[in-house]
């Protein structure tokens, strides 16, 4: 099967609560974001406390959890959004 | 175009953004930082954002918003750092040819905005204490109007 590198990044609360604002997982590919959520609560300590369906983006965009992920993507996990 | 500054909103600029001949309706939406004395006083809010994706998504908003309502121009500007209270957070401007589209394309950029923007804020209390907002779970952020 084969793998892919997916690079994460994390905002506001959530980036306070991985301790870090990027990281890079690797995830049997094809995936979908909820593989990458799975992962990045598994590897990183902190990114246990993030929500098992948080707010996320690929690629700039707002997708839902079951959204495909491909080598390269860039994922990001959305706090609640408080713009305005 | 860029919609995210850290420097105060200045209306005007906004409005010559938008102006031109054929308009004959500008509406004009501030969204202002507002105290929460219930809260223990409010200061200010601390905005961030995903910035790159942010401007996307207004790219995206109001691209939508223009094919809406086609002869209408619009200019937005979301601000970051921090803002204090009575201050704005965003500032939007609408024009159009009449009334009704200026306010309509005008309510559709803030409510989308406010929905899809990746953007954050941290509320800072005059007891020195700071708190993620979360619009939606939490009692402090929820206006007299009863919204989130």
């Amino acid at each position: 099967m084969a793998t892919g590198t997916v690079q994460v990044r994390f905002f506001a609360r959530y980036a306070e609560l991985a301790g870090c604002e990027t990281t890079a997982v690797s995830v049997a590919v094809p995936a979908t974001v909820a593989d990458v959520v799975r992962q990045v609560r598994e590897a990183i300590p902190g990114a246990a406390l993030l929500p098992e369906r948080p707010l996320a983006a690929v690629n700039m965009r707002h997708v839902r959890l079951d959204a495909p992920v491909n080598d390269g993507d860039e994922v990001a996990f959305l706090p609640p959004v408080a713009g305005g | 175009m860029t919609y995210l500054t850290r420097d105060p909103i200045v209306v005007s600029a906004l409005i010559a953004e938008v102006a031109a001949p054929q308009c004959g309706g500008t509406c004009v939406f501030l969204g202002t930082v507002r105290d929460a004395p219930q809260d223990g006083g409010v200061t200010g809010i601390e905005y961030s954002a995903y910035e790159a994706m942010a401007v996307a998504e207004l790219d995206r908003l109001l691209a939508e918003a223009r094919k809406r309502w086609p002869e209408t121009r619009l200019a937005v500007r979301h601000r970051l750092g921090l803002v204090p209270t009575e201050e704005a957070s965003i500032g939007i401007a609408a024009a159009a040819p009449h009334r009704t589209a200026a306010f309509e394309a005008c309510r559709y950029v803030i409510e989308e905005a406010k929905k899809r923007l990746p953007i954050w804020k941290k509320e800072l209390r005059a007891d020195g204490t700071a708190l993620w907002v979360d619009p939606a779970g939490r009692p402090a952020v929820v206006g007299p109007e009863g919204t989130p």
